[in-house]
């Protein structure tokens, strides 16, 4: 087993690959405008500290979020893309779930990502390896009672201390504990879900003012 | 390999997801997928849906356009991809999917103007375009005058729309005259049995004193709405077809007024005509009409072939391909306000340290 697994959901552009056993190379750069530009020569990077070809890897693990559409968009693509043209399996996670197993918690715990607009993406955990609610998106302030006494970990808990009190590291999802989690899930026969995109929101349907104009004036 | 180049090109920088495939000139597949319908409840294209159905679109349009043309990706010799202009979120989606491609396969890819290609996608219709060519190019997104010696490193701007592109007037109107979105199709079809000469709208940006190769629309656009609402207003009926063929006269007359007298001030004998307004049958008849007057050679791709399509694209890639220009590098980014006298995005082709890391990827892809 060979995974390359990456993960745009968050300000992290994370690659790593994992060879069933452990993580042979990875890389993690936190830059939340530049997913597009700084993905490819990540994994070019992440492939040649490892001294493999891309048609080695057996298959792909992305994260699908949820998290901001744009530089989502940048990973579920290039997972895909690389599946049509490796012709492997690409495997879909929830990031909040590579979040989740990279926690050093004992017991429940929450994990919350920035979603921007005072918002942010967020989920119930019994311990690293077990969800037990589906991710939402709210408003730190409406998800007070449901998290309190709760440790949390992600960006979205740092940012809200007053409705998470007890946040710990992680600060942003890898692509290591994203690929450690799909293989020992591989590895017990476990099937991944679909690389599929949790927007979580509906799109904004407003036609821009200018809307198609595409020539600079 | 050099003269008859195999290039897959990728579009997406508005709502349709085009993928084609070339070889030199030869178009051997145009496969694509649009959300128009989708976006037609809002009047217009939003960007955020315009993303989600790229990225649903992707792997299955470019699959078919692989079956379509009859040949394997391993025997392409690039990737070709609009990185601009065009709406930022779209444009991602393609650049992010043209990148992997091209990384996977080890072909080199290249980053090129969604501008260039409209006008470069004639060579799939007739043949090598001559140098130089003077360029129409009118949509929803854009009315620009090209002057392009050659289509892979010099195209000049002589004039653009200074407001409104030309297709976006006729979604205004048509939507004012409840004809649904997109506009240009019905409002031809409703002018067809209209009287252009029923009612005198403005021509824009046609004084003496004006720039003489510039648009403007949206004054057309206030006059023609107005002309309706005062009609209503005087519980009138509103005589549809001579409102949509009066208004479009306007929009053709100053589009191969202003086009044919940039040829001759230049010396150009040859005109293309491409975007999606090119589907226009009157701007066609009417530019026809004119450059015949003119002397001068009209070239308008097929329909098909004017709106936004990856065949376009993989020509534009294709000549780049031939004329040895240099590829793109992995950190391409999407460009949704690139410069139309950037005919493509080339790799840095000097030596530091970002270089290295593109030997040791070259090693490790191709040894
Ligand atoms: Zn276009």
């Amino acid at each position: 087993m060979l995974l390359l697994a990456l993960d745009t959901a968050t300000p992290a552009v994370t690659v790593a690959l994992h060879d069933g056993t452990d993580v042979v190379a990875a890389s993690s750069q936190v830059d939340a405008r530049r997913h597009g530009e700084l993905l490819l020569p990540a994994v070019d990077r992440v492939l040649a500290e490892a001294g493999v070809r891309l048609d080695a890897v057996t298959g792909v693990v992305v994260g699908v979020g949820p998290g901001p559409y744009t530089g989502l968009r940048v990973g579920l693509m290039t997972a895909d893309t690389f599946g049509l043209a490796l012709g492997v399996p690409v495997h879909g996670l929830c990031t909040l779930d590579g979040l989740a197993y990279a926690a050093e918690v004992e017991g429940p715990f929450v994990v919350a990502t920035d979603a921007r607009r005072k918002e942010v993406y967020w989920a119930r955990y019994e311990d690293p390896r077990t969800r037990v609610t589906e991710p939402a998106v709210d408003r730190p302030a409406e998800i007070a009672d449901v998290v309190a006494g709760l440790p949390a970990v992600g960006a979205g808990a740092l940012l809200y201390p007053d409705t998470f009190p007890d946040a710990r590291a992680p600060e942003h999802v890898s692509a290591a504990a994203l690929a450690a989690l799909a293989a020992e899930r591989l590895g017990k026969g476990e099937e991944l879900p679909a690389p599929r995109p949790l927007y979580l929101r509906r799109p904004d349907a407003q036609v821009p003012k200018n809307y198609k104009v595409v020539t600079p004036k | 390999m050099a003269d008859e180049p195999l290039v897959l090109g990728i579009e997406t920088s508005c709502d349709e997801t085009g993928v084609g495939v070339v070889r030199g000139r030869t178009l051997l597949a145009d496969a694509i997928a649009s959300s128009v319908d989708e976006h037609a409840r809002f009047g217009g294209v939003v960007p955020e849906v315009a993303s989600r159905a790229h990225l649903e679109a992707m792997v299955p349009t470019i699959d078919r356009a692989l079956k379509e043309a009859g040949v394997s990706a391993k025997d392409l010799d690039g990737i070709a991809v609009t990185a601009g202009p065009g709406l930022a979120g779209a444009l991602l989606v393609g650049v992010s999917a043209a990148k992997a491609y091209a990384y996977a396969l080890g072909k080199p890819l290249y980053g090129v103007n969604h501008l260039a290609s409209h006008i470069c996608v004639d060579q799939l219709e007739h043949g090598a375009l001559p140098e130089p060519t003077m360029a129409l190019l009118v949509s929803g997104g854009h009315s620009s005058l090209l002057l392009s010696t050659d289509i892979t490193s010099d195209v000049r701007p002589m004039g653009a729309t200074i407001d409104d592109a030309a297709g976006e007037a006729f979604d205004k109107i048509a939507r004012v005259l409840d004809l649904g979105f997109p506009g240009g199709p019905v409002i031809d079809r409703y002018a067809r049995e209209g009287d252009p000469d029923a009612i005198a709208f403005p021509r824009g940006l046609t004084g003496p004193r004006d720039p003489a190769y510039d648009f403007s629309f949206s004054g057309l656009k206030t006059a023609v709405a107005r002309w309706i609402e005062a009609k209503r207003a005087a519980g009138e009926e509103v005589p549809v077809r001579d409102v949509a063929a009066s208004f479009q006269e306007a929009v053709v007359d100053v589009l191969t007024r202003k086009a044919v007298r940039a040829c001759k001030d230049q010396g150009v004998d040859h005109l293309m005509i491409g975007g999606g307004v090119a589907a226009n049958s009157r701007l066609r008849v009417l530019a026809q009409e004119r450059c015949e007057a003119a002397g001068i050679r009209l070239r308008v791709p097929r329909p098909k072939l004017c709106t936004d399509n990856g065949a376009m694209v993989a020509a534009l890639g294709a000549e780049m391909v031939a004329r040895g220009r240099s590829a793109s590098d992995w950190d391409l980014s999407a460009d949704s306000s690139l410069p139309v006298t950037d005919p493509h995005v080339p790799g840095a082709s000097h030596t530091h340290d970002h270089d290295h890391v593109h030997e040791l990827a070259k090693d490790n892809l191709y040894s």
